[in-house]
């Protein structure tokens, strides 16, 4: 589904990474932890098309799409469905249109068939009767399930999640969680989550990376990156102040 | 230890002073990012899917809502300039001949004055909000999101503003050259007892079309002007709400400072009329 073949980005001075290869397989949800301003959102902003990378492959279904123009990105990011880590729901968009945004765009449906659609991904979401509301009007819960709800609209082969447990309470945090495994079920989609909530990780992963100084420095199985005998794995996984991670 | 002795006091007092080839090179690099957006904006003007709500919602953004602020500096910029061109006449010339006030005044407001009022009052209304408000969606990762949903920032953002600023720019400034052409005719003739009959007589004798049509090519200039600058700040917003505000003072005092320049070239490059 997607492969990232040694990819490198640098912002002026800042190396943020340095030689990123990893694998998603078809319907497998991989997560991807290392700590805050490690270079996971720049990662994920790679795949979706988003930067270009100094050097190295993003492949998406076989195709290397740092290579595409714009237009023929479009046709590319129709595979995915993205939860923003801050949900960028269209401030000036109403719930409803924020939800229908990508399937009129994607999509040659009817306004009534779109309508329904909306109807039905807020319902799969746990939230009903709010098309008419304005982002702010939203708790920071809701804000997330509505963004996730916009994510999944036009039924995507692949959904990113950008940190979907931040910000919110461990409660929330939960069902955001419960949902994410619901949703791999339902759309039988390939899922990539970026976090540093190791609770998230181990209950939504089929597969765990660490990125640590630009690179992939360990990944397999929720156990296995559990038993894992590299200790900046283990400081990471533990959460502790003291370990060889530097500059935190 | 003095605060001023501190590194940080001698670093906020003191900054270091940059080689002048360092400013060279950011402007260049910044006439470049301009270029670039303008070069975008014309590429995907007659690309699908048009935004057809968003361009008429800008309309009524540019245009309608920009009324208030043309009506009162075009009639207050009429009332002066009828003031001036009145003390003018009467000391200089005598009593009189106040009336060819009318198409000086006429001249004045419809081929500088209101173009230049109209550019400067949008900048300051529309293009400072444009920059906020592009600004806002790209720290909060907005437009990451449109493009991640199939639509083309540019197409979505950029081009609706353009047009609509380049179409309703015109339309406001003759609204204001009609306000502010109208109080200079009631400062004279109301005020001043100025005659009526010869007040219009002289505007309609040495007034031109082409005066009108001058001033509605340079609004159209500087309507294209305020959306680029407005939407380029906005998209290199950077640095949370301290990025916003910068963006949007950046926004204003570029796109006045450039109406102004570009004004005087336009005055120079139109001619000053097409032939008798």
């Amino acid at each position: 589904m997607i492969r990232v073949v040694d990819l490198y980005k640098s912002f002026g001075d800042n190396k943020v990474l340095q030689g990123v290869n990893l694998h998603l397989k078809e319907r497998e949800t991989l997560v991807i932890i290392g700590q805050s301003g490690c270079g996971k959102s720049v990662l994920l902003k790679h795949i979706m098309g988003l930067l270009k990378p100094d050097s190295g492959k993003v492949y998406v279904d076989g195709v290397d799409i740092t290579v595409l123009d714009d237009d023929e990105l479009h046709k590319i990011t129709r595979k995915f469905g993205m939860l923003f880590q801050g949900t960028a729901l269209f401030d000036s968009l109403t719930v409803g249109q924020n939800v229908s945004f990508g399937l009129e765009r994607y999509t040659d449906y009817s306004k009534e068939k779109i309508e329904e659609i909306v109807r039905e991904n807020l319902a799969k979401v746990g939230l009903r009767k709010i098309e008419h509301l304005m982002p702010f009007e939203l708790s920071g819960g809701m804000r997330k399930r509505v963004g996730l709800a916009r994510a999944i609209a036009y039924n995507p082969d692949i959904i990113l999640y950008d940190e979907p447990s931040t910000g919110i309470d461990p409660i929330r945090a939960d069902a955001i969680n419960d949902l994410i495994i619901r949703m791999k079920k339902e759309m039988n989609a390939g899922e990539l989550i970026i976090t540093h909530d190791m609770v998230s990780a181990y209950k939504v992963a089929d597969r765990i990376g660490m990125l640590y100084k630009g690179k992939i420095i360990e990944m397999g199985t929720p156990e296995e990156i559990r038993n894992s005998k590299n200790p900046v794995v283990q400081q990471f996984i533990r959460g502790r102040a003291e370990g060889p991670i530097e500059n935190w | 230890m003095r605060i001023w002795s501190s590194s940080l006091f001698r670093a906020k007092m003191f900054p270091k002073v940059k080689s002048p080839l360092f400013y060279i090179n950011a402007f260049f690099e910044e006439m470049g990012e301009v270029g670039l957006l303008t070069f975008k904006t014309f590429k995907n003007l007659f690309k699908k899917p048009w935004e057809k709500g968003i361009f008429i919602q800008q309309l009524e953004e540019v245009g309608v809502r920009s009324l208030p602020v043309v009506s009162l500096t075009a009639a207050f910029g009429g009332l002066v300039f009828g003031l001036q061109t009145y003390i003018g006449f009467h000391r200089y010339i005598g009593a009189g001949s106040e009336t060819y006030g009318g198409p000086i005044i006429s001249l004045g407001l419809s081929k500088e004055l209101i173009p230049i009022l109209v550019g400067l009052m949008v900048t300051g209304r529309v293009g400072s909000a444009m920059a906020a408000e592009i600004g806002t969606m790209k720290i909060t990762e907005q437009i990451d999101a449109l493009f991640s949903l199939g639509a083309d920032p540019i197409r979505y953002l950029v081009v609706p503003r353009t047009i609509a600023c380049f179409v309703m720019l015109p339309f406001l400034t003759i609204y204001g050259d009609l306000i502010g052409i109208a109080a200079g005719f009631f400062y004279n003739v109301y005020l001043m007892g100025v005659n009526r009959v010869l007040y219009l007589r002289n505007i309609l004798l040495y007034m031109e079309l082409w005066d009108v049509f001058s001033g509605l090519i340079k609004a159209s200039i500087f309507g294209l002007i305020i959306a680029l600058i407005g939407c380029w700040q906005g998209l290199k917003t950077e640095g949370g709400a301290e990025g916003v505000g910068r963006a949007t003072t950046r926004t204003v005092v570029i796109a006045s400072i450039l109406i102004l320049i570009v004004n005087f070239f336009l005055s120079k490059a139109l001619p000053a009329d097409i032939g008798s």
